[in-house]
């Protein structure tokens, strides 16, 4: 009994420390970083569709590279790495940095596979009413490669609110690095874990109820 | 009037039209008929520049964009497509906008009409396509043959100097053909400016003021359907027979 009390006061007494850096941190930065992210997925995304020679040859060394490299290692090099060569950063402003450069590269695929999905047809409609380029592409195309591109945006979305636990390692006091601390004090690292996965996974759960009203909104006029 | 002359294009090594030389007269209905791969299909997307010619020139009304020389400027395709309506085979509605929503996108976006007046106009098209019930319906709400009729107004409303039907019921079955094919019928009536490619002879006879035979990229013969039929050429009237 004793120690069931222990345990259930731990959680109680820990819960709000571990919630508050998940509502200044974890939170925050992973909408800015994702907001960032997806301009960044568009334009590159946009720039690959329109078949633009040198800043195709840009993006693509871009993709390349964060694709091709670990998550970690781009938070290190950003953070420890670039005040070898005079670029200082604050934690906060260094891992928003290294996680809307990991987004922007990952979903500009998921985007740019989503406007080639939509048929040529489409194209020809538009332009044949006597549509811009540009004026079919946010009229026509855009809104139907939007609904195609929900399911894996959202993938990325609940994968980067898990990823920034990795800012615990250039010293962000996140959800994860202050439930370290707590387990370092109180020796109860099962119990201080499984408290913030848990944690983690409601606020992935809001996402997962976000994605299917999302799906539905703009599942209207479409077969589904 | 509408000219084409000494139109040519290619794709890669094969030379799909070889110097077309067609006169579109105003009120008209032109029919163009001929062989799978004859070049029918690429001729109309020429004349709305879906396809851009390697040579030739286009001219609507006085309105001359020639494809001999300097590339033609974005401008210039955009100023043909405003006056050309096009009509697909597989209609391309927008499938994320009402049957309203499709008539009004073109006048609002590109004419930059009020929205006000682009309704008002898309109701009197509906109208005429006899589907004012269906206006807040989205496409894949509505039959194969309603869609048709759908993009047929949404073509109108740009107000076209001519209109543009590639093989317009091909993907209907027999039973919806029929509406589709009314209508074109009577917009023919009307004294609309239209160009159409079609498989369907009894449709060309019926409503066909000038009949142009393609066969490899060239126009063999045209004028009235009795004319054609009547031809020297066995070419064609090997072809008109396949079909009677």
């Amino acid at each position: 009994m004793e120690i069931s009390d222990r345990i259930i006061t731990l959680i109680i007494n820990s819960f709000w420390t571990i919630l508050k850096p998940g509502l200044i941190y974890t939170i925050p930065i992973t909408l800015i970083s994702f907001a960032i992210g997806l301009v960044i997925a568009i334009a590159v995304a946009l720039i690959h569709i329109a078949n633009l020679k040198v800043l195709k040859g840009i993006t693509s060394f871009y993709v390349w590279i964060i694709r091709g490299t670990p998550l970690l290692v781009q938070i290190f090099i950003i953070f420890y790495g670039l005040p070898s060569a005079g670029i200082t950063l604050n934690p906060l402003p260094a891992s928003i940095i290294a996680f809307s450069l990991n987004v922007g590269a990952y979903s500009s695929e998921t985007i740019r596979a989503a406007i080639l999905s939509i048929h040529k047809g489409q194209w020809e409609a538009g332009e044949s009413l006597g549509m811009t380029y540009f004026q079919v592409l946010r009229r026509i195309i855009i809104p139907q490669a939007a609904k195609v591109s929900i399911p894996p945006l959202f993938n990325s979305f609940i994968g980067l609110v898990k990823d920034t636990s990795l800012a615990a390692n250039i010293t962000v006091a996140e959800m994860f690095m202050v439930t370290q601390r707590i387990a370092a004090k109180t020796y109860e690292p099962l119990i201080l874990y499984c408290e913030v996965a848990f944690i983690y996974l409601m606020f992935c759960t809001v996402l997962n109820k976000i994605q299917k009203s999302a799906e539905m909104k703009l599942s209207i006029g479409q077969k589904i | 009037m509408f000219e084409i002359k000494n139109l040519s294009k290619s794709f890669g090594e094969s030379k799909i039209l070889k110097n077309i030389d067609l006169v579109v007269k105003p009120n008209q209905t032109t029919i163009i008929i001929g062989p799978s791969g004859s070049g029918k299909t690429t001729l109309l997307r020429c004349i709305n520049l879906l396809e851009i010619p390697n040579a030739g020139t286009l001219d609507l009304n006085g309105e001359v964009v020639s494809f001999n020389g300097e590339k033609v400027t974005k401008k210039e395709i955009l100023k043909l497509r405003k006056k050309t309506g096009m009509v697909f085979q597989g209609f391309n509605l927008f499938p994320h906008k009402t049957a309203l929503g499709n008539i009004i996108e073109g006048p609002i976006t590109v004419l930059k009409q009020s929205k006000e007046k682009a309704i008002k106009e898309a109701m009197e098209l509906l109208k005429k396509v006899g589907l004012e019930d269906k206006k807040d319906s989205y496409p894949h709400e509505l039959s194969g043959g309603q869609q048709q009729r759908i993009a047929i107004a949404r073509a109108l409303g740009m107000k076209p100097d001519i209109l543009l039907f590639d093989e317009p019921t091909s993907a209907l079955d027999p039973e919806l053909e029929i509406e589709v094919l009314n209508l074109i019928k009577q917009l023919s009536e009307e004294n609309y400016t239209i160009v159409i490619v079609t498989h369907k002879m009894s449709f060309a006879r019926e409503v066909g003021d000038n009949i142009v035979f393609i066969d490899k990229g060239e126009i063999i013969e045209q004028g009235t359907y009795e004319k054609l039929n009547q031809s020297a050429n066995t070419r064609i009237s090997q072809f008109l027979n396949a079909f009677n």
